[in-house]
């Protein structure tokens, strides 16, 4: 791996931020600012995050790791009072260049949320839903999808015999494995998890785990947590962000294992002040 | 060390006080006017269907008089002396000039309930109460025994021949002659005409061939045809289950039939009509006005101070007493409105207005415009209680904010939108202030919807049940008739309301059930 370690100075503070080539990246993430009201959330971020394996964002809470991952699919245009500035590209492609139609980029950057969010829907509708967006397909090709995604999601056999039932009689693990396979159904380039198992026992957890780790041979993955030890189980790569700033990034072992920084080494150890 | 002491607090009461049993107290008095109001209703409007029996009181005078009892009231004389006086209805208004009397109790020497008095329901005058003597056919005694039975089947014969002229006059001629004015001129609807109206003289001459002789309790002797008759029961030689018979086929011409005599008689089917289809037609009004209005402000309009007073604003336009509603109804829709389609389209038949008068369309249009605050409100909640999570989880597959509304937020919002309908209902289908300005009338035989093009006819009037209420019970010219008939409509209005909104709740409840686990969460 040609990977540089290099340091920068963001806010007066020294971080140390590993270099992804940017051939093997599939998001850039270049000088991001973003202030809510008036209140800074993230301060001057780049990162270039790499393609098919899983990345985390760890860091205490507020530390703006859930704003960054809605800056990229641009959750945030909804909310007037966000301003920002800083490029992201997605393959090179700035997200909020004038050409990006949203809808089309929320679609290739798929998101799953803390809680689980099925639509009051039989669970094939809910997978279905992305599908009914685009273009019209075949009920065989779209039931094959239907079947592919739930399958990707682990989720294939539990549901198998009660696909028309509602999805809100699934239990809180298999409700989240639904909304990965809804969203997978829609075949994302990227995608990001904000504390996907947070809201669930540890055994649902497990499984999403175990989930999030096969999915990256597929696609990207982008896992918000505030859990350590889940970002070093899942995770290739982690970025530590503190006060809105890019502290570390670096590929999970060494960061878990031999951090650069005081900082990092503080919160992974649990001296937080 | 001194020792801190708390002073605790004295004369708590053990248990939960008095305040459980006052809360439990108002709410069991509620529930007892209700049941109170309902209870009157029903027993003043119900009973009013029930054949009572005809009493034939002897005074102590000699003077004799057949009447159903009615109630009895203590008064007091000019002197002072107290005294005791029943109500009977006699009937035979053309032959006393009154239909109702009150007698003194203490001057009937004797009460019978003979069996062979009869009770006869006319077209005009009201009722008969007699003792049949004979039957007469085309003006010949005849002896046929038992009379009762014979003057029953005759009745019966008259009723079916009325019933045949009337489907002859409804089904045939209307439609023939309604063609040849519009300038069909062709011969074989002529001959088609001619032919029935022949038929229609022919029935009529056979319903006027028999005739009862009755006799009067003063002793006055009269001869009756049957083709005057609607109906006919001896209520003393009843059973019960024949007379809880007469009271379901009473209750059902009263649902069922339109009002005769001044709206003192008969039926309210026209009024329940014009309301349901008013309530129907306000509700396909307001609906989509109403769900627009509120998605609107709750999920396109930027939020600010000014949704904040737009907001304000509709809440208290609900507080708008509904007279205000009338009247701007009449100024717009009717005058203004209705006024200027008159002069565009209905050119012809001016000066009588077509849409330029009040109208069940204007109506509709008036108490859709009272009730939209309602429906706004009540999409707004529902739309603020859908949670945030869902609108991400939309647009993060890719759906536009439209393809969300739609597929997503409208959907769970049906709840609400249809609690909105139903708070909506229920107030519109009691309102009668504004209806007055704006388009009922006091009797509209014609109901709105019939078999000529375009069916539905939305400027004609219509009768109300509220308005039924008002007008039977303060203008009419018999009041001892009319107010059974008035509890009786009443009570029915609420079974109305009761009906449309159980309807829609019905709706709600199958709506959630579908996606039952939203409250689970």
């Amino acid at each position: 791996m040609s990977e540089t370690l290099f340091s920068q100075a963001a806010g007066g503070t020294r971080s140390a931020v590993i270099e992804i080539p940017a051939a093997r990246s599939c998001l850039e993430i270049d000088d991001l600012s973003l202030r809510y009201g008036g209140q800074p959330a993230l301060q001057g971020l780049s990162l270039r995050v790499p393609r098919h394996s899983v990345t985390a964002f760890i860091g205490p809470s507020g530390c703006g790791k859930s704003t960054l991952l809605r800056v990229l699919n641009r959750l945030h245009d909804l909310n007037d009072e966000v301003t920002q500035s800083g490029r992201v590209l997605l393959e090179g492609e700035d997200i909020h260049g004038p050409g990006v139609a949203v809808a089309q980029l929320r679609r290739r950057v798929g998101m799953v949320f803390q809680t689980p969010n099925p639509f009051p829907m039989s669970i094939y509708e809910n997978v279905a839903f992305g599908l009914r967006l685009q273009v019209p397909l075949k009920k065989r090709r779209r039931d094959e999808i239907i079947e592919w995604a739930l399958v990707s999601a682990a989720l294939w056999d539990e549901v198998k015999d009660r696909l028309h039932d509602s999805a809100w009689t699934l239990s809180g693990g298999q409700q989240q494995r639904l909304v990965i396979a809804r969203t997978l159904a829609v075949q994302p380039e990227v995608l990001l998890l904000d504390e996907p198992a947070s809201a669930l026992d540890p055994i649902s957890s497990l499984k999403i785990e175990e989930l999030i780790r096969n999915l990256k041979s597929r696609l990207s993955v982008i896992l918000v947590t505030h859990n350590m030890q889940q970002a070093a189980r899942v995770s290739d790569y982690t970025a530590f962000l503190e006060g809105g700033e890019l502290v570390e990034y670096a590929a999970t072992d060494d960061l878990f294992t031999n951090p650069r920084l005081t900082r990092t080494e503080d919160y992974i150890t649990g001296r937080m002040s | 060390m001194r020792r801190l002491r708390l002073p605790g607090r004295a004369g708590l009461p053990r248990g939960e006080g008095p305040w459980p049993w006052l809360a439990a107290g108002s709410l069991a008095l509620s529930l007892l006017m209700l049941a109170a109001l309902l209870l009157l209703l029903a027993g003043r409007g119900l009973g009013h269907f029930w054949p009572a029996p005809v009493e034939l009181v002897t005074l102590d005078d000699g003077r004799q008089l057949a009447g159903q009892p009615v109630r009895e009231e203590r008064r007091q004389t000019l002197q002072g002396s107290p005294l005791r006086e029943r109500l009977y209805r006699t009937g035979n208004r053309d032959l006393d000039g009154e239909a109702w009397r009150w007698v003194e109790v203490t001057s009937i020497a004797r009460r019978e309930r003979p069996d062979d008095w009869a009770v006869i329901e006319r077209q005009r005058w009201g009722e008969l109460i007699v003792r049949p003597l004979a039957l007469e056919e085309a003006g010949r005694r005849l002896a046929e025994a038992p009379l009762w039975a014979a003057f029953a089947a005759r009745l019966e014969r008259v009723l079916s021949l009325r019933a045949e002229r009337d489907a002859l006059r409804r089904e045939v001629i209307a439609p023939l002659a309604r063609r040849l004015a519009a300038g069909h001129d062709d011969a074989e609807a002529r001959a088609r005409l001619t032919e029935a109206q022949a038929r229609v003289g022919e029935l009529q001459a056979a319903m006027t061939r028999d005739a009862l002789v009755v006799e009067s309790a003063a002793g006055e002797r009269l001869t009756v045809p049957l083709e005057s008759m609607l109906a006919a029961w001896r209520p003393n030689a009843m059973s019960p289950p024949e007379k809880l018979a007469a009271w379901g086929a009473n209750l059902w011409h009263f649902l069922s039939e339109g009002p005769r005599a001044a709206n003192t008689a008969g039926g309210v089917w026209p009024a329940i009509f014009g309301t349901v289809l008013m309530v129907l037609l306000m509700s396909a009004l307001v609906t989509p006005f109403g769900v627009l209005a509120a998605v609107y402000l709750h999920e396109v309009a930027p939020q600010g101070r000014l949704t904040g007073w737009v907001r304000i604003a509709v809440r208290n336009l609900a507080g708008v007493p509904s007279i205000v509603y009338g009247v701007f109804g009449l100024g717009v829709f009717v005058y203004g409105i209705g006024g200027r389609l008159d002069d565009w389209l209905f050119a012809d038949s001016l000066p009588s207005p077509t849409f330029g008068t009040g109208g069940l369309l204007w109506a509709s249009l008036t108490l859709a415009l009272l009730t939209l605050p309602v429906v706004i409100v009540a999409t707004e909640e529902g739309l603020a209680r859908i949670p945030a999570q869902q609108r991400e989880a939309a647009l993060a597959l890719g759906a536009t904010r439209a393809e969300m509304l739609r597929r997503v937020i409208l959907p769970m919002a049906l709840p609400a939108m249809l609690t909105g309908v139903i708070l909506a209902i229920a107030r519109a289908a009691g309102e009668v202030a504004p209806l007055m300005l704006v388009g009922v009338a006091k009797l509209a035989p014609q109901v709105p919807v019939d078999g000529d093009f375009p069916y539905l006819h939305l400027e004609r009037k219509f009768m109300h049940l509220g308005y039924h209420v008002f007008d039977v019970g303060f203008h009419s010219g018999d009041v001892e008739a009319a107010l059974p008939l008035v509890y009786a409509t009443a009570l029915l209005l609420v079974g109305v309301i009761l009906v449309l909104n159980l309807t829609a709740i019905l709706l709600r409840h199958h709506l959630r059930a579908r996606h039952a686990a939203l409250r689970s969460r």
